[in-house]
Parts: structure tokens; sequence; C-alpha cells
């Protein structure tokens, strides 16, 4: 509380320049003159109780995110289930089993539908249970209400109802929409972090009513009463029209005033506010869409493959029926030993046509052993597995917050590898929202030493290459290259010693500038101390910031609005000259010289502050110092500065601007600082105007204010520079570039500025030196034309057609393009006419960068990438920005970890932290895409080998619908017998291990490219499967249909065909899994012969138990089959027979045409990477080599840039000098 | 292959020594393991051929004149014995069996295969349980045992061979399978009521013969997977020598005609596995024959344009540049 009454004694308003120019609008404007629909909502403040009737009571403060409640869950969950037609097929079998038309018992029919119902349901049930308590941690935090006569007290964010009155302390989230009444500032103004709703990081002011500020403690709430009139619930988060009634008086309420569910108060000690709008009335949950069902590629895909399946299967179901009641029509009356006709129209060759349908009920249940009723429940069993792995990689997992990866819907595991696009959100996702103050350059030369991580990976890079080459080169070669090894190390010298230092000191927050030129002190002997000085003052005079005393520490924190200006006043103070205090009107700073034990404290008049806008790119201060002396000091984008700068100002020009080169280069945000002496009267003379120009009243204003205040900031004297890092999340620059190695595309969707996220593109890699930018960008001069909107659109179709020009001109291969396109632009740009020039546009360059974008342009950018180029896409992002991008994609992934859990919630994958993006693309999504397309190939193949030979059969027995297995075979067949195998390869294939994965991005293109579920792969699989049954069926009816099959002269009956047939199934089938893994281990092992085993167990045992339940499978294995050498031979031939044109084929496939993976696998299998390590390297180089962003290609970039350099020097140099040199 | 099984018998030298007294303890003492006796099976790799005779006979056990309408023939009341010579082309060792085939004869129907009631046949108590028999359910009111229409159609033709005018016997006995016999028909099931409607559909059972040891029945009951099948009449437990010429007695009462079925009576001796089965020697022949081919395509493949194993030079970004 001291702390905010110490605060409050600053007018923000007398700081804020600008901000506080705005009259107040309950000046000028009269109430909203508010009627009709959609302003209906009448919260009456302090009276909650009223609230409790119709038609004011509104929603509650509830929020529920859930699909299901305990009631709604078993119809609702039930109609998801049988909303997949398989589910459906299989039901509706289920139920006609239990009539006579059925070819099996009810038991076979409905036991294996309800259990694989049951599991799907379960994890419905579970996954749902989850987002429960997610919902009720939030519905339970606790928030301060007034609770009558002035007291108030905690209650659930749930219990909250319109009308009450809400106290929220400092850093607390506000539980509703709220009007802001009063705060702990005077003014009644309070700040607060929106980041959850629009991602923006700076703060944002709100400002209460100043009727309603005397409402600052507690008790004054005892009598409060008004009225509010407002508009009904909406999603728009920037729009609020309302009227307050207090007083007998109507005051007109605006967005200013009103404080957002999910944004967070900062900097201010407690405010009051009274609840508008609760639970999913609030604009947040308004704006927040129903989270999508998404479904993989390869699922949908799927499902079209099930069509044809199903159309297979009322195909044969067809020709079956068909031939039954020609048979049924001719032959039946003949075969007396059937006794027709038939009472029950079965088998009434008198009525072919009637049996015919009800025998086409039947054979539509019968061959439903085409359709892998086990196929969902496998899947999803396996992806719930795979899942499992996805929590459990100790690589995904964040030591700092504890937080391991998260696979919060398993349904797109696959999809995972077959990205394409990303978009990526900015601030929270790539960048920790932090700034080092890393270099300056003052007075013309360049301090700092810390090298950017791009200069240290060249040099590692460069080195690495003279190395190899020198290895395997020819000794004139390497001389050469002994030559070039030599420059590139002068070249790179102040890098390579720089990485000697990385231990030290512990790291101060905002600060990581290295040199010791200017630190303790030394400056003083640098030989242009006096600007050095200047440089410092700059530093720590002209901001907006406000000094923090820790109580217990004495420290100095600060709190400012933007965080380049918190670490610019850090550096200040690590350079000596502490920022410590600030009031109404001065600035102290103390100042500390090394010569001086005590630190001096100065103090600055500030006379005027012109604040920094978006627009003006800029920020000065005019401050008197206590020599009279009266300074304008300014700070501001270069090419702003630089416009400004006087004639004998520009003494530095030429250097500063070339460190500023290499700044933007190593992707630090930089900023040009420059001053100018004023004389007194020509201070005061503007001064009039300024304060003139500041009473006006009229639209003008502004544009007034700004005019006056640019004539000040002219003539201006160069300093110096200042680079500052934007500190990226920990390992961003690495994953970028394995991702873009990988060969997806990335685009950053920001709501920061422009030249933010440029900054940002270049620390992370996006953008690099040499890259052509295409930005595109509004032109905002309101023309004269009629049209003003028509004439902006045509404008940038305009940009964007000459940016595509370009593209299509460019010669170079290395060229590569990046597009930058900011918001209000973009609105245009998204419009049908011209978002598909847009898109195609976007797709031809590197990287795409947009700025300045809404939540809502988020979600629609998505939708564009993903209808517009039909891939697969991928959104990434931490706050509630975020949300609608993340639904809208085909894969959300959520930042976890950070406050704020919007995204994670929304999302399908929850990640600590960005670098793990690639190891859940690249290793997992690649491992699961492969996992599942074969699973699903395998699937059908297995299904159609064993469903087919139940329709050759048919053929063999007049189409009456007998089945030759035993019904309990055919049950197990899918969810015993050659289930567990497929579940193995589905959860544990690999067909390279994580490592290689990673050092090999490549290989991630199989993936988007669908190499493995692509049709021909499929069809492939069929065939093998048709191929399959045929073989199993007429070489099994060959050998045993007439001939005894034992030296005791019996000869086979139906079960004994049957087994031995259902036998060669389940070896051929298992075998083939067998064949198709490529990563055996003990588990695969046990499963597919497992499953074997597990056949002639379960004969053994059913043989014994049968006589009850099957009288002719009793003791089918042990007194029929296992005697008979013919069996076990015929079930060797047949497996061989089935599988040896896969056998084959992998066999040529492998000789003829290697895929990658093949290859690699021979590569680690024969140990040629231990023998080889140049080759390994080489092929991890060769595998990126078209990446144009990235880390690498950044690297590449200056790697081309500096042999080009060296080509230069080394043609003037002499060769033999510089060897002996380097010898 | 020939598996002789071991001389020794049960109650051979062994036990009559155990019975007498006991002078001398140091006697070794018997087992089978010590004195090297254990049964064993001795391999004796000698050719075998199964030997099978096929007589074809449905049209011809028709009368000339009634060869036009042999349905009739059949369905008529008038004497169907039938003779029929069969010459020994090789020598047959014993035992040789007797097998029907019947072909065009949907045993594998499906509402065939379901007019059957296993807890009748298996259990007396159970003789009510008729409901999956019909039409062959019930007769006069009462179940029939054993109901259903496999039982009602049982085979009925009957042979009886002479060789040199001497009866060969056929042994009936252990044609069909011991569990079925000890398990699935029951030892106290007597047949009750059987071919007793208006219909008579094939034989007749032994009435004071209990079902497991209608042998014919149990047999006839294992449904065939097949419209062609062969199932077995009886063993000849004599050896046939080349040449001889075989009488066959038979009566032909099994109406096949209504469905232009064959029928025909096979004689054969066995192998180790099974009848004669031609096919699947020249399936493994093929099928090695394949493989082997295979084998050689890549022996020459790898002899002629081998691909070294792990040569980077296969991978997609060395082979076309320009793209991953």
């Amino acid at each position: 509380m001291t702390r905010g009454r110490i605060r409050a004694k600053i007018r923000r308003s007398s700081l804020y320049t600008f901000s506080c120019y705005r009259p107040h609008p309950s000046e000028e404007e009269g109430p909203h003159d508010i009627q009709g629909p959609g302003y209906s909502r009448l919260v009456y403040c302090n009276q909650p109780h009223l609230h409790e009737q119709k038609p004011l009571k509104y929603c509650t403060n509830y929020i529920s995110t859930t699909k299901y409640n305990i009631i709604t869950f078993l119809p609702k969950a039930i109609f998801e289930q049988f909303r997949r037609v398989a589910n459906l097929y299989f039901l509706l079998a289920a139920i006609l089993s239990l009539t006579d038309v059925s070819p099996f018992s009810p038991v076979s029919m409905i036991a294996p539908l309800a259990f694989v119902v049951g599991l799907s349901m379960a994890k419905e049930a579970l996954e749902d249970w989850r987002r429960f308590i997610q919902d009720m941690k939030v519905n339970l935090r606790k928030a301060s209400v007034h609770k009558g006569n002035g007291v108030f007290g905690n209650r659930p964010w749930m219990k909250i109802r319109v009308g009450d009155v809400v106290k929220v302390e400092k850093d607390q989230f506000f539980p509703a929409d709220l009007l802001l009444l009063s705060s702990s500032y005077e003014d009644g103004i309070c700040y607060v972090e929106t980041m959850n709703l629009d991602g923006e990081t700076n703060l944002k002011v709100k400002r209460a009513l100043e009727v309603t500020l005397p409402l600052e403690n507690d008790a004054t709430f005892k009598n409060f009463n008004a009225t509010i009139r407002c508009e009904d619930p909406n999603p728009n988060l920037y729009t609020f029209i309302g009227n307050l009634e207090y007083d007998c008086m109507v005051y007109p309420l605006d967005p200013g005033q009103i404080l957002l569910r999910d944004s967070k108060l900062r900097n201010t000690a407690y405010v009051y506010g009274i609840v508008i709008f609760t639970g999913h009335d609030s604009k947040v949950m308004q704006n927040s869409t129903k989270s999508p069902s998404k479904r993989s590629r390869i699922e949908m895909q799927m499902d079209k493959i099930i069509y044809i399946l199903f159309s297979l299967l009322v195909f044969i179901s067809f020709i079956s029926s068909i031939g039954f009641i020609v048979k049924t029509k001719n032959d039946m009356p003949n075969w007396w030993y059937l006794r027709p006709p038939d009472e029950h129209n079965l088998f009434n060759p008198k009525k072919p046509e009637v049996s015919g349908f009800y025998h086409l009920i039947t054979a539509l249940m019968l061959y439903g052993y085409l359709i892998p009723i086990s196929l969902y429940v496998s899947i999803e069993v396996v992806k719930v597995l795979q899942a499992l792995f996805m929590n459990r990689d100790i690589h995904m997992y964040d030591e700092e917050t504890g937080t391991p990866a998260e696979a919060r819907t398993s349904n797109l595991n696959e999809e995972l590898g077959q990205v394409d696009t990303i978009l990526s959100d900015k601030t929270g996702t790539l960048t920790c929202n932090q700034m080092d103050f890393l270099k300056c350059s003052i007075a013309g030369s360049a301090y700092g030493t810390r090298a950017s991580d791009v200069e240290l990976a060249a040099a590692k890079q460069m080195a690495m290459d003279m190395d190899g080459q020198s290895k395997n080169s020819t000794p004139l070669s390497w001389q050469k290259s002994g030559i070039a090894f030599g420059q590139s190390e002068i070249e790179l010298e102040t890098v390579v010693t720089s990485t000697d230092k990385l231990e030290r000191k512990p790291a101060i927050k905002g600060f990581s500038f290295e040199d010791s030129r200017l630190m303790n002190g030394n400056w003083l002997k640098e030989p242009n101390a006096d600007v050095i000085l200047l440089f410092f003052r700059i530093l720590s005079i002209c901001h907006t910031a406000i000094p923090e005393i820790n109580e217990e520490t004495g420290d100095l924190t600060y709190e400012a609005e933007s965080p380049d200006e918190s670490s610019f006043l850090v550096a200040a103070k690590e350079f000596g000259f502490e920022f410590c205090k600030r009031t109404q009107s001065t600035i102290g700073v103390r100042e500390r010289y090394p010569s001086y034990q005590q630190p001096s404290e100065r103090e600055y008049k500030v006379l005027n502050l012109l604040d920094f806008t978006s627009k003006r790119k800029r920020m000065s201060v005019i401050v008197r110092d206590e020599t009279g002396q009266i300074l304008l000091l300014c700070k501001g984008a270069d090419s702003i500065i630089f416009d400004r700068l006087s004639k004998n100002g520009r003494m530095y020009e030429e250097a500063t601007t070339k460190h500023l080169n290499e700044y933007g280069e190593a992707g630090l945000r930089t900023l040009a600082l420059a001053y100018k002496k004023l004389e007194l009267a020509e201070y005061s003379a503007w001064s009039e105007e300024f304060s003139k120009a500041k009473t006006s009243i009229g639209g003008d204003r502004d544009a007034m204010l700004e005019r006056v205040s640019d004539m000040m900031e002219r003539d201006l004297i160069l300093v110096g520079a200042t680079a500052v890092e934007d500190k990226l999340q920990k390992g961003v620059p690495q994953c970028i570039d394995k991702l873009a190695q990988a060969g997806l595309k990335i685009w950053v969707l920001t709501g920061d500025k422009m030249e933010t996220a440029i900054n940002i593109g270049f620390s992370c890699s996006l953008l690099r030196q040499g890259m052509k930018q295409i930005c595109i960008a509004a032109t905002n001069e309101a023309t004269l034309d009629q049209d003003p909107e028509k004439s902006v659109k045509e404008n940038i179709l305009m940009q964007i057609t000459n940016g595509s020009q370009m593209i299509k001109l460019e010669k170079d291969p290395h060229a590569a393009f990046a597009l930058i396109i900011d918001g209000k632009t973009l609105t245009f740009a998204l419009e049908d006419d011209m978002k598909h020039q847009f898109l195609n546009l976007a797709v031809d360059c590197a990287s795409v960068i947009c700025c300045r974008v809404s939540p809502k342009q988020k979600a629609l950018v998505t939708r564009l990438v993903k209808e517009g180029t039909g891939k697969t896409t991928l959104a990434i992002g931490d706050g509630a920005n975020d949300v609608g991008m993340i639904q809208e994609a085909d894969i959300g992934v959520g930042i976890s970890g950070c406050e704020g859990m919007q995204a994670v919630m929304a999302s399908d994958f929850a990640i600590a932290q960005f670098r793990f993006l690639e190891r859940l693309l690249v290793v997992h999504g690649h491992w699961c895409y492969k996992r599942i397309a074969q699973m699903i190939c395998y699937f059908f193949y297995k299904n159609i080998a064993f469903g087919l030979t139940i329709f050759y059969f048919e053929a063999f027995a007049a189409f009456s619908g007998q089945s030759v297995y035993v019904d309990w075979y055919m049950l197990l067949f899918n969810v015993v017998l050659t289930s567990l195998p497929v579940i193995s390869l589905g959860v544990f294939e690999q067909d390279v291990d994580s490592e290689v994965c990673l050092q090999f991005p490549a290989l991630y293109q199989q993936g988007p490219k669908n190499l493995f579920f692509d049709w021909s792969r499929i069809i492939g699989w069929m065939v093998n499967g048709l191929y399959t049954s045929l073989i199993i069926f007429f070489l099994n009816i060959i050998i045993f249909y007439d001939q005894a099959f034992r030296s005791g002269g019996q000869t086979a009956d139906m079960t004994a065909v049957g087994t031995a047939m259902f036998t060669c199934i389940i070896w051929a089938v298992n075998c083939q899994i067998a064949l198709t893994m490529s990563h055996f281990t003990w588990i695969q092992h046990l499963f597919v012969w497992g499953s074997v085993t597990t056949w002639y167990v379960f004969l053994v045992f059913y043989g014994e138990l049968s006589s009850t339940l099957d009288e002719n499978a009793f003791k089918i294995l042990t007194e029929v089959l296992a005697p008979a050498p013919i069996y076990w031979i015929t079930t060797l031939l047949v497996t061989i027979v089935c599988n040896l044109p896969y056998l084959a084929h992998i066999s040529f496939q492998r000789s003829f045409n290697p895929m990658d993976h093949h290859v690699i696998q021979e590569i680690k299998y024969y140990k040629r990477d231990i023998e080889d390590r140049h080759m390994w390297k080489r092929e991890r180089s060769k595998a990126r080599q078209e990446t144009k962003i990235g880390f690498t290609a950044r690297v590449d970039a200056k790697i081309r840039l500096l042999k080009g350099r060296l080509q230069k020097k080394y043609s003037l140099m002499s060769a033999p000098s510089v060897i002996s040199q380097q010898t | 292959m020939n598996s002789n099984s071991p001389s020794t018998s049960a109650g051979g030298p062994g036990s009559a020594d155990s019975t007498a007294p006991r002078r001398n303890s140091k006697r070794p003492k018997y087992s089978r393991f010590t004195q090297q006796e254990l049964p064993a099976c001795k391999p004796i790799l000698t050719p075998k051929w199964v030997v099978e005779i096929i007589d074809r006979y449905e049209t011809d056990c028709v009368p000339l004149d009634s060869r036009n309408d042999k349905v009739g023939f059949i369905q008529s009341p008038q004497d169907k014995t039938c003779h029929r010579n069969l010459t020994v082309p090789k020598r047959m060792k014993r035992p040789i069996y007797v097998y029907y085939q019947l072909d065009n004869f949907y045993q594998n129907h499906r509402r065939y295969v379901k007019s059957r009631s296993d807890q009748q046949l298996r259990n007396p108590g159970d003789e009510g349980d008729t409901s999956a028999c019909e039409p062959e359910d019930t007769a006069h009111g009462m179940p029939i045992v054993p109901c259903g229409l496999i039982a009602w159609s049982l085979f009925n033709d009957t042979y009886n061979f002479t060789r040199n005018d001497q009866l060969v016997t056929i042994n009936k006995t252990g044609i069909s399978w011991k569990s079925d016999r000890d398990h699935k028909f029951g030892k106290n099931v007597y047949p009750r009521n059987f071919q007793n409607n208006t219909l008579v559909g094939g034989a007749h059972l032994v009435a004071n013969k209990s079902l497991s040891e209608q042998e014919d029945l149990i047999v006839w009951m294992r449904t065939a997977a097949l419209p062609t099948f062969r199932k077995l009449y009886g063993k000849i437990e004599v050896d046939l020598q080349a040449g001889d010429v075989i009488n066959v007695e038979l009566q032909n009462n099994y109406n096949t005609y209504s469905f232009d079925g064959k029928k025909k009576l096979v004689l054969s001796t066995t192998s180790w596995l099974g009848g004669k089965n031609d096919f699947l020697g020249i399936a493994y022949l093929v099928v090695g024959g394949l493989c082997f081919f295979l084998s050689l395509v890549f022996t020459i493949i790898y002899l002629v344009k081998p691909r070294k194993l792990g040569d980077p030079s296969y991978l997609s970004w060395n082979r076309n540049p320009g793209g991953h």
C-alpha cells in the first residue's frame, strides 16, 4: 500500500504528454444515445439481487469448455460414436444378429462392437474429465466481492453475479468484464496487461470516470447505487457503448473504462469495478469459438478407403445375393436333402426374391470382416499410447517450469508428420519478451564484445568446413584452404576470442553487455569520453519509466512501458548512471564516477516530454540540467533520427550506420540516440507554441501537436546507437533452423509493430541480410477519391503484383524473399477478391511476417493458408489472442508454462518451449505419420485377406451364407489374434532412431509428400490382400477338399478345412507384419509370435471346452489337425507363397530405388557413419542445402560473403608469404 | 517313411519277472529305459505310392430302361442292387480305405449345416431340444432322435466286396473321430422316431444301437466343406494284389439324381500325408523353383549391378538436386 501511495503522488497525466491532452470525453459529448436492439442490457450496480430473476437474470460466471456433462454424456457420446459410418454399420449388424438372418451368433457380433465403442467412449470421458478439472480451476479462483455494508469478502469466480462490486488487486486477473470505478491512483487510472486477449505486451491505461473517483475504499460502497445501460454481449474486444446513471446524472461509457476478463491488473495496487458481463457473456468468452473437432488428413483418407471397402462389401453382397437367388430358384428345388420349400422364406425357392432380400442382409453381415471393426479402436489405442510417449519424452520436458509436453487430443498425432506451414505467434512463443542491452556504438566506435549467435555459428561452421577440406584434399588445395582458414580466423578473431569468456558473473536481467572499455568507469579513458557521458545521460533520462525501490534489498527496479526502456535503464545503471527518482517535473540520476567514492545525485528538470508513438517512431525529453542548460534528448528509429541530424551533427553518421547494419544483421533491435542544446529564448518561443497547440480544441489538435514537436526535433547531433537483443526463448533459432531444413514454411503472426517484427525476424533467422524484403503496407493518406477504400485496395493489389513479378524475374538460385505485411493491409488482402494473389505471393516467399494482426486476423490468415494451399498447417502460440489461430489450424500447439492457459486449453498439443516443436514434429510427427500410415494399410490388407476368403467360400456353398470358420475364430481375429502386432507397429515402429531424425530433418519431407499413404501404396496393399486371400483359400481347398488328410484315412470336414485355412491366415498376416516392421524389440517379437502362439493356445483350449460351445471344433487341434503333417506343411507353403511377392517387392525396391530412410538405415547398420564422419556430415549439410531461411541459411550466406571477401584479398596477396605466416 | 510301432508289447518279459521271487537283489531292475527298449519310430525311407481306385457308378447302376427317369427309378421301391468289377492296378497294402464320394451335394449349405441338435445327440435327457432341426424336428408329435436334415439325409448306399468269390470284410469301426464317439454322440442315446415321417430321406439307423456306435452317422454328421466330398465308408484290412478283380455288390439307394450329383466309390491307401495329393508336391516344387529363380535374379543383380549398401548417393537429395 505504501508503494501505491508513493506512486500515486505522481500524476501520470502530466507524464503522458499526448494522452493527457485528450480532453475527457464526458466534457464534450453527451451520454450515448442507447436504444433499440443490441443495447438492451441493464445492470443495477451493487444490487446483484435484482439480477436473480428474468428478464434481468444474466448467465452466471461459471465457464465450461467441456463437451459433455453427466447427463448428456451417454446419449451424446453414443451419438458421436455412431456418427462413424463403420460403427453404425456394426450396430445395425449387431441388432440384426438377433434375428434368423444372421450368419453368426449374436454374441460374436455384439461383443466386439461393445468393446470397441466402450473403449472409445471411455477415452472421450477421460478427456472431458480433464477439461472439466481445468475449468474448475478457473471457476474456483477467488475474488474479493462486496458483500454489503462496505464489507468485502472472497468468493469463487463462478459465484460472481452481474452488478457485484469487485475489488481486484495487483497482478490478479479480472474475473469478469468490469466497469472501472476507481483505482489506487488518485486520478483513477490503472494499468492493464491484455496479453491473454490480444497478445500485446505493453500495458494499457484505463481511466475511471471522474464521478466515480470518490469510491476509493471499501466503506464507500455501503450506499453506492447506480444503473448501467449498455450494449448486449458481443465479441468485439475494442468497442463498448453504454451509459452510467449515477446521482441522477447520465455519463457515457467507452472502452476506456472497461476491464476485460482474463486481462491482468499491473502496476496498480487495486481497483474497484462493477461486473457487467459474466461468464460466457464476457468478451473473451464471446470471442472464443467452440473448439472444432479436428480430424487428421490420414483419417479422412481412411474414411474414403472405408467407403471403398463398403462399396466392395455391397458389391460382393449383391453378387452373393444374385448367386443365391439363381441357385435357390433353379437348383434348390432339386436339393431334396434341404427339404424345400422353407416356411421362413429364408431359403424358399418359390419366393427367391424375398429370400434373396434376406440373404442380402445376411451377406452384408457375413462380409463385414472386410470393414475392420477394430480399426478405429486400434487407432485410438495406438494414438493414446503414442501420446503417452510424447508426454513422457524427457527431451520435451522443461526443467525450469517442470512441465512436460502434453498431447491434449491424440487425434492428430500423425498429422504432426505432415505439417507444411507453421504459423507462429511472436511474443511469448519465439521471444520471452525481455530485452537485453547487448552492444552500442558511441561516437562512431563500437562497443560490446559479446557475439551474437549467428556470428558464433558462422565461425564454427567455417572452421569445420576448412577442417574437412584439408583432410581430404590434395596438398595444393590444402594450402589454399590453409590460407582461407587463416584468413577466416583473422576475420572472425573477435568472435572466436569472445567465446572463451562465456563464464561470466551472474547475469543481470536485461543486460548482457560486455566490454571492459566502458565498464567500471573505464569509459573516462576513452577518446570521446564527453560523448560517452552524453550517451549515458540520454539512456538514463530519456524515458517514461518509474523507479521502484525494493524495500528489502534497497535495489531499484524499473516499471517501464516497454522492455527496451527498462533494459536501457538497467544498462545506464550498470555504467554508473542510476536513475533513482522521478517526481512530477524532475528526474534524479545518481552518477558514479570512479574518481569519487560517493555517487553524486543530479537532478534534471523535465520541461517537456514528447511521447513515443508508432507513427513518430521517436521520443524526446526536454530537460534543464543543474547548470541551467536546456537539452533536448532524443532516441528513435535510426532512419528517423538520421533524417533529423544537423549538418555538424553528422560526424559519426557513417561509422554508426555501418554499426547499425551489423547490429541489424545480427538480429538486434537498434535505436539511435541524439541530442541538441537549446538556447533559452529558442525554447521559450517553442514552448509557447507547444502549449497553445496543447490547449487548442478541435480535430486538428493532434496534427498540430505533431507539427510543433516536429519543429523542435530537428538539427540533432548524433551520439550513437544502441543494440538491444529481444531475448529469444531458448533454442528458438536452432529450432527454426531445423524446421526450415525439414522443409517447413514458417509464418510469424504478431500483434507487434512492424519494426519489432522485422527485428525478431532477423534474430530468429527468419530474415537475413541479402534477403529481399517485400513490405506491403496500406498507404495512409486519405486520398481525395470518392472511394478511399477502393484506392487503398488497388494500391495493395499493385504492391502484391509487383512483388510476384519480382520473384518471377529473379534468377539467382540463392535469392530468398520475405514478405512483411501489416494488419491493416491484411484486412484488405484477406478479402475474397484479393486473397489468392496474396496467398500466391506469400507461398513464393521463404518467410512471411504479418504484424499488427488481431486475433481474428490470425485465424483468418490461418484459414487462408489452410484452405488456399490445401496443406497441413500448424499454429503455435501462447496467449488467448492465439486461440482463434490455434483452433483454426489443422494442428494447434499451445505453449504451456507461461501465464494464461487459454492457448493451452484450445490447443491440441501443449509444449513448454517453442524449441520442443522440433522434436514434436521431426521425431514424433515423423514416426507417428509412418506408423499410422503403415498401420492403416496393414489393417486393410489383413481384413481384405481374411474377408474375401469368406466370400470365395460362399461361391462353393451355394451362396447360402454359411461361413467356413467357426464364429469364435472370426470374433477373435480382429480383437485378439491380429490386434497386438499391429498396435505394436503403431506404437513402437521407428524407421530411423530419433537422433537420425533430428540430424536429417529432410526425412520429414516424406510426411508432407505423403509417400506412405498415397493411393498407389494403399492400392498396392489392397492388391496384396486380394492375392493373399486367393492363395490362402484356393491352396487350402485344393489340398483338403476330397482326399484324406491323415494317414488314418479321414477326410477333412468343414471345421477342419476352416481351421487349417484360418491358421494359414494367422501365419500369413503375422509374417507380413513382421516383414513390414523395421524396428524389432522384444515387444514386437512377443506380440507377433505371441499372436501366432495365442492362436494355437486358443485352439487347444477351445477344442477342449467346445463340446458345449460348438460341437464341430471339439478337439480340433489336438485330435484332428496337429497329428496331420499335411496341416503343418500346408501352413508353411501358404505362408511362404503369401509373403513372397511382398518380399520380392521390398527387395527390388531396396536394390533399385531405395528410399532415404533405407539408405540411412544401412549406413547406421554398417556403421559407415563412424568410419567416415565426413560423409555423414556432408550428407547432413546436403540434405539441407535448399533451405533459404533459418540459422544455417544465414550462416551459409555469411560464409558466402566472407569467402567472397577472402577471394578478393587472396588475389591481392602473394600466396607463399601467407603460408609462411601461417606455419 | 514308415513308422512301425515297437515290437515289444505290454506285458513282455518285465512284467513276468516282477512277480518272480526276489532271490537275487543285484538283479538289475527292469525298465524300458535301462533295457534300451523305449518305444521308437524307425524311419525307413521307402517310397510309398498311394494307390487309388475310383469308380463312378451313379449312371451305370441305373438299369438301361430307367435311364430316362433316374429320379423315378431311385424313388421307386424296386431292387437297386448293382454289381461292379474293380481291377487293382498295383499292390495295395492294408489298410485300404473305402470312401464314397458325392458331387454337387451341398453339405455346407447354411440351412443344412444348422439343422442338427448337438445337445440331443449327446444327452438322452435333451431329446426334446429340436428347435434347430426344423423341418425335421418332430414326427407324430414326438421329437426325432437324431433330428435335423443332416441325420435325415444319411447316405444309404451300401457296398459289399468279394475277391475271387471270397468276401472281403469291411471294417466299419474306427472310421470316425474318437472324440466324436466318446463325447459328442451319447453312448446311451438311441435313435427314436427316426425316418418315421411321410418322407424318408436316407438311411435308417439300427434302433438298438447307441448313436456312438453308429459310425456311418457320425461320419456323415461331420459336414463337408465343399459340395464335392469324400467320406469314409470302411476299411479293408487285407492287402490287395495287383491284378486282383474285386467284385462290388452295391445297393444304389441314395438319390443324387435329382441334382445330377455324381457318386463314386473310392478305394485308396494312404501315406503319411494322407491320400493321393499330387498338388501339394507340385506346389512345393513350383514355389521352390520360384524362390530359386528370385534368388538367382538377385544374385545376378548383385553381381552385375551391385548397390553398395549404405551408399549415400542414393539419398534423394543426391539424386535429384533442386529439391528434396
